[in-house]
């Protein structure tokens, strides 16, 4: 019987010629790393241990990403601990203020993380990496802190399920749209314990921006990773960036899947999901009828904070302006696209469109800080989560889109599609 | 463990850590701090009258979202004893039981215990009984591997008995 992508991943690290669905496995990590959020419990755990040094202090990573620049005096104290424990252990990959960056856009971007590693993340979007052919999954701190110490972590292999991608993309249809239509398929537990692989022509042919969205929200379907086969065009992405060695996998002809979803993504239209669940998708079509009134514009995050999100958002925003009273809010996920964006004249573009330009942070995503909610308010944004209180107050929602439609609808004022505006 | 005994307090399907404990808590990993924010965006009330030795019955894919370990830290400091539910969201069930919080999987008794209810669990046999209405239940056996960690005293303790033999 042929292996999966993520069963030949999975079988590599923990020394095996090959796993089957429900094995546990104790398998080794590439790289194991942690926010400012997560760390401080980590950390803890790590000292509990009774180790004086990481396993590879060039393969544990800690990033600062949430709550900075500090927030607050509590932040700032848990930034300290990520800090004290990189000086202490010499960790020499560090991100301080000024070359950090949201975390799923820094690390590949850096070649970091590369194609057949396994990397296990105290962040739930750490599954982002499996659009560069990684078995990635997030974790809770007190795993993590077992994988900086000992670079081993246990898993249950998991059940694949494919999704097969047909046809060409409608104009403003985006990675992004494809997970949201995906994940209101299966529904937010519909691949809970299971791998998500992500194939077919479509993605093919898809951006690896386009792919790191959608890698990104497979956790809001409940996978344990999300992944696609790399190709040319990964190889295009991560030859430049790689610091070192890596190893490409494949799926077999044969292998053994737990369900197949074909979807036809030529008719698929631009994407909203309603509060208070990622899965609760519908057609932009169908929320701008809904003339839904909108109070602040998120453009950035994990999911869409990488240089073409902001090509695409500023293709819209051209000679526009936000809505009056509109808060847009334009989140570079790291320097080198904040730099990127100047050079490209894309922050000329927003600041015509006043649009509030925010230091690479993960901020608003989590109702962190840097654009919080009212309570009655409303927010259209490119992130990934729309829970109750996900931006703020508890009475306040989040409808999430794709880049275009999220600028479209800072212009307008409410939910708008990108052609009412372009 | 020793068996439990506490009142239900009743939760939907796909309860996220965001409401568990809210974004706007997670710049300290205080637990006693955290338990005062427990439950909060699901319901504001509950961390006030919740009691120790308490249990939470949930509808399926409970703690889905973020990896926050903060979450069953935040219920375990509440004083919650036990959460039983359909399903657990796969990080948080590994977060639970690297924090010492009992999870039991049960579509049965989460469908039927009722809200107030005063439950009684056997953790050793995930006897799950329904002291009000008379019900009893037996939860998912929790996986072999994870029952020797839990017996190692967790993850962590799991690791310093390896690295130090």
């Amino acid at each position: 019987m042929g292996q999966t992508i993520t069963e030949k991943i999975l079988a590599f690290h923990a020394g095996l010629d090959e796993v089957v669905p429900g094995q546990l496995i104790e398998a080794r990590v590439d790289i194991a790393l942690a926010n400012d959020v997560t760390a401080p419990i980590a950390i803890a755990e790590f000292e509990k241990l009774g180790v004086d040094k990481v396993f590879d202090d060039e393969r544990v990573l800690l990033v600062p990403d949430h709550f900075t620049p500090n927030k607050d005096i509590k932040s700032a104290e848990q930034s300290k601990i990520l800090r004290d424990f990189v000086k202490k252990y010499e960790l020499k990959n560090y991100f301080e203020i000024g070359r950090v960056g949201i975390e799923h856009v820094l690390l590949p971007e850096q070649g970091l993380v590369l194609p057949g590693d396994l990397i296990i993340g105290a962040d739930s979007h750490t599954c982002t990496y499996g659009a560069l052919g990684a078995f990635a999954t997030g974790v809770g701190s007190t795993d993590l802190a077992a994988a900086m110490a000992t670079g081993k972590v246990w898993f249950r292999v998991p059940d694949t399920i494919k999704i097969v991608y047909h046809g060409k993309l409608a104009p403003w249809v985006e990675g992004k749209d494809l997970i949201l239509h995906t994940i209101g398929i299966l529904k937010v537990d519909g691949a809970l314990y299971q791998a998500i692989e992500m194939t077919g022509e479509t993605i093919d042919t898809l951006p690896m921006y386009g792919r790191m969205s959608m890698a990104n929200m497979a956790i809001e379907a409940g996978a344990k990773n999300g992944i696609i086969i790399p190709d040319e065009i990964t190889l295009d992405y991560v030859r430049p960036r790689a610091k070192r060695d890596y190893k490409l996998f494949t799926s077999d002809s044969d292998a053994a899947y737990c369900r197949t979803i074909e979807i036809d993504v030529s008719s698929i239209r631009p994407q909203v999901a309603y509060p208070p669940l990622p899965d609760k998708s519908r057609s932009v079509d169908q929320a701008a009828a809904d003339k839904i009134e909108i109070d602040q514009v998120v453009i950035g995050s994990c999911t869409n904070g990488r240089i073409e999100d902001f090509r695409l958002a500023a293709s819209v925003l051209k000679g526009k302006k936000a809505a009056p009273y509109m808060r847009l809010l334009i989140i570079p996920g790291t320097q080198d696209v904040y730099r990127q964006m100047i050079k490209e004249g894309l922050t000329e573009i927003f600041l015509d469109a006043e649009a509030l330009i925010s230091p690479p942070t993960c901020g608003p995503c989590l109702g962190g800080h840097m654009g919080i909610l009212a309570a009655g308010e409303r927010a259209v944004a490119t992130t990934n989560r729309n829970f109750v209180g996900r931006m703020g107050h508890p009475e306040s929602e989040v409808y999430l889109s794709n880049p275009a439609v999220a600028a479209a609808s800072a212009v307008l004022g409410r939910i708008a599609t990108p052609e009412e505006v372009v | 463990m020793d068996n439990i005994e506490g009142k239900a307090w009743k939760f939907g399907d796909d309860v996220d850590t965001d409401a568990i404990i809210p974004a706007r808590y997670l710049n300290t990993s205080d637990s006693d701090e955290l338990a005062k924010h427990c439950m909060e965006d699901a319901d504001p009330t509950f961390a006030g009258k919740v009691k120790a030795g308490d249990i939470i019955v949930a509808g399926k894919n409970f703690g889905c979202g973020s990896s926050r370990e903060h979450a069953p830290i935040a219920i375990i400091a509440a004083g919650v004893a036990c959460i039983i539910a359909p399903t657990f969201a796969r990080i948080f069930y590994r977060n639970a039981f690297n924090t010492g919080l009992l999870i039991l999987e049960s579509a049965e008794a989460a469908k039927a215990i009722e809200d107030g209810h005063e439950v009684a669990v056997d953790p050793a046999t995930g006897t799950i009984k329904d002291l009000t209405s008379g019900e009893q239940f037996k939860a998912q056996p929790i996986p072999e591997f994870m029952q020797k960690l839990l017996d190692d005293g967790g993850l962590i303790e799991h690791w310093r008995k390896r690295l130090a033999s």
